[in-house]
């Protein structure tokens, strides 16, 4: 029990080390003799594979206790203490805890073996994996930390990493300025997070401020405050986990290197947001006014960018509008208090998509940095592998029948029509037949028709195994994961949720069978629709069409960006050079240069006195001696 | 009686005094403040008669050492400042003026 229980503390600890490790030999020898690839590549991939393995310790260890007793408490040491409070740095491990860990060990590991092929040949490869490394450390610490405060500690630590990836390609001023646009959204997001911990802590915080003792209080927060605290933790959701109206910054994201598009800004990061909706559940499940914000909220993204998705061409962005929009679905299931459905969500999506972004960079490398679809086509025999394998997340994702994606997908649709949240049912099964179309859309135009860009097509080639053997396990993964949470009507008990049980509070709505299975056959029909309207309008190859009327509004993503860019950022700016132009030199600044302007005045002054010949400076010494003799002589008498 | 040698001491120091501020000729500066320790000396040993004390002859031997080693010191200077500036007008040498 203790033993392993110590095990929590080791596992953001290796790559947290492997971080200081690789970026103290890369500091050190990048300008005079660069260290091989080789090296680089295998101390990144040591620190998440043990990670991944005391993962799996971790988790049979609370496999084996029962379920009410299944949770450990490792407290690495008090962090700080004020007065009776003390915050420990503290880590646990329970269900939901376990459960994320388990994929983001194993997923963040696959993606740094990917990389050690994806990135070779890279200048920085060392700085690279450095980074990487240093995210999956601070994305264990969130997803283990026994707190809110150890929770941010992890939250702002992604999100500093998410930035320097997403800028990781500095040379291109496009890159940096879609890393600050993250990292600055990401920062108002985070002052909702912030404000919404210290509501928490005020109103029941007192007595501990980890999730077990906020748990045994969590009765006595008031609606007012409860429904505050839920609103604002939600804003930091929205803002790691782009929703609505914070979503802008993901798709700008992609401008970072594949790999960790797949890692952070599809599998792991961004789905913080609804592990801590989930992580709150005894909060939120109190609140159904706060969750239902929540919930429309997350199905309103879901819409939006799924219509976004539709009318994208760069191959990455469509997969990052595919990302937000089944973000949404995630916070549509925890807004409707089916949190292990997000979770379970979360979960497969974690590796449906992965494998489609791993497949997209594979693409990628084959077309030496081609990424508009528009010039791909034919692929198929070209890059099998890729292709069978993309193919799999591409079903997994558009919610096909056996695939993860559509039990993890169904059982959100089902819980919202299960406790009664019609509208967000028929939004969410209106988005199952979007997600479809896109998705089928860009496997069309990339692997089948004939190729659009003949010279790029004859120099196309399979990656190297070791990129492609991570896509075969993703793709297992994407295939079969939805076995594991297998509803009633297949025979299956929801293991998944029953495994997620003890740390969540959740309110199980009640709906008839045939009810069930008319919204899944609702959703398998809605499906297909989208798949074969895709099939009819690219299957056999398509030219690229000229954007009019709401084409061409959701190619500009309804002008969103501007959008924002008029009402907020170009008044920030407006402000700024006030600020600058006027407030600053005018106001603030006038005393200090009121007090240089009398020094220099002075100064103007005393320099008549420095005529620059030996002798007046001795008149100078003579007069001040004698003034001096003259005083002593007054004192002495 | 005794402070005639004073009063004699006194005008000799402000004759120095006056002579340094007053010529612009190093070697006459020079010799200005050299006169100035004379008068110095004069005054230590009026004192030393006065206190029947041998330190102020003492002290006024010490300075007659000191101004030898300075006067060797300043004549060098003097010939490097000639030199310098071909001339020892001590009104050309103002780097210090403000």
């Amino acid at each position: 029990m203790e033993h392993t229980a110590a095990y929590l503390g080791l596992i953001p600890l290796l790559p947290l080390t492997g971080a200081l490790v690789i970026g103290l030999l890369y500091m050190f020898t990048c300008t005079t003799n660069p260290l091989p690839e080789k090296l680089y590549g295998a101390l990144a991939c040591v620190g998440p594979l043990l990670s991944f393995f005391l993962a799996l310790v971790v988790f049979f260890h609370l496999k084996g206790l029962p379920p009410e007793e299944r949770f450990l408490v490792h407290n690495a040491y008090t962090w700080f203490a004020v007065g009776d409070l003390h915050i420990n740095m503290g880590f646990l491990a329970d269900p939901l805890s376990a459960l994320m860990l388990l994929f983001v060990t194993l997923i963040g590991s696959l993606i740094h073996i990917y990389s050690v092929g994806y990135m070779a040949e890279d200048k920085n490869y060392g700085k690279f994996f450095c980074y990487m490394n240093l995210f999956l450390g601070a994305m264990l610490i969130l997803v283990l930390g026994s707190g809110p405060v150890v929770m941010f500690v992890g939250w702002e630590g992604v999100g500093l990493c998410s930035y320097l990836l997403i800028s990781y390609f500095s040379e291109d001023t496009n890159n940096v300025l879609a890393g600050n646009k993250a990292f600055i959204v990401n920062r108002i997001g985070d002052l909702g997070f912030v404000l919404g911990m210290s509501v928490l802590f005020w109103a029941i915080g007192a007595s501990g401020f980890d999730y077990l003792s906020l748990r045994a209080n969590a009765h006595n927060l008031t609606p007012a405050i409860g429904i505050t605290v839920c609103l604002l933790l939600f804003v930091g959701a929205t803002g790691k986990s782009a929703q609505i109206p914070l979503y802008v910054w993901l798709p700008d994201a992609m401008a970072g290197p594949t790999p960790v598009s797949a890692l952070i800004h599809a599998a792991t990061m961004v789905t913080a947001g609804v592990y801590m909706v989930a992580r709150f559940s005894f909060i939120y499940a109190h609140f159904p006014i706060a969750g239902s914000v929540v919930a429309w909220v997350g199905i309103l993204t879901a819409l939006l960018a799924a219509i976004f998705g539709m009318f994208q061409k760069d191959i990455k962005k469509i997969l990052a509008y595919s990302t937000v929009s089944q973000l949404g679905y995630m916070f549509a299931a925890v807004g409707v208090t089916a949190y292990s459905a997000g979770i379970f969500h979360v979960f497969t999506h974690a590796f449906f998509k992965a494998l489609l972004f791993l497949g997209a960079g594979s693409v990628i490398y084959a077309l030496h940095h081609q990424q508009d679809i528009w010039k791909m086509g034919g692929l198929k025999d070209k890059l099998p592998r890729t292709y069978w394998t993309m193919l799999i997340g591409a079903l997994a994702l558009s919610g096909v029948p056996p695939f993860s994606g559509f039990f993890s997908k169904d059982e959100i649709l089902f819980s919202a029509l299960a406790t009664g949240h019609t509208g967000i049912w028929f939004i969410g099964v209106l988005v199952a037949g979007m997600t479809a179309y896109y998705t089928f859309r860009m496997i069309f135009l990339v692997f089948h028709g004939a190729p659009r860009d003949k010279e790029a097509f004859d120099h196309a080639h399979e990656p190297p195994a070791v990129m492609t053997i991570p896509l075969v396990i993703l793709a297992v993964g994407a295939a079969f994961a939805g076995v594991l949470n297998l509803p009633a009507i297949f025979g299956g008990s929801l293991n998944v949720s029953q495994w997620l049980e003890p740390s969540l509070v959740e309110h199980h709505g009640h709906a008839s069978i045939w009810l069930e299975i008319m919204a899944m056959l609702a959703s398998i029909g809605v499906v297909a629709c989208g798949v074969y309207i895709a099939y009819k309008k690219f299957g056999q190859g398509a030219e690229e069409p000229v954007f009019t009327g709401f084409a061409k509004i959701g190619y500009y993503k309804f002008y969103v960006d501007e959008i924002y860019n008029a009402v907020f950022v170009q008044p920030y700016k407006g402000f700024g050079s006030i600020i600058s132009r006027f407030l600053e030199p005018k106001v603030t600044d006038s005393g200090v240069k009121l007090s240089s302007w009398l020094y220099q005045k002075a100064g103007t002054a005393f320099k008549a006195l420095q005529v620059g010949y030996v002798r007046i400076y001795a008149l100078y010494m003579i007069i001040g001696l004698s003034l001096m003799s003259l005083f002593l002589s007054q004192t002495i008498n | 009686m005794i402070q005639h040698y004073l009063i004699l001491s006194i005008i000799l120091f402000c004759l120095g005094i006056l002579g340094v501020i007053s010529r612009r000729n190093v070697f006459t500066v020079f010799m200005s403040i050299e006169l100035m320790l004379n008068a110095a000396n004069l005054a230590f040993i009026t004192f030393s008669r006065l206190h029947l004390s041998m330190d102020g002859q003492v002290l006024a031997l010490l300075v007659m050492a000191v101004a030898a080693a300075e006067a060797a010191l300043a004549l060098a200077v003097v010939i490097l400042l000639h030199k310098h500036k071909g001339n020892l007008d001590t009104n050309v040498f103002s780097l210090l003026k403000g």
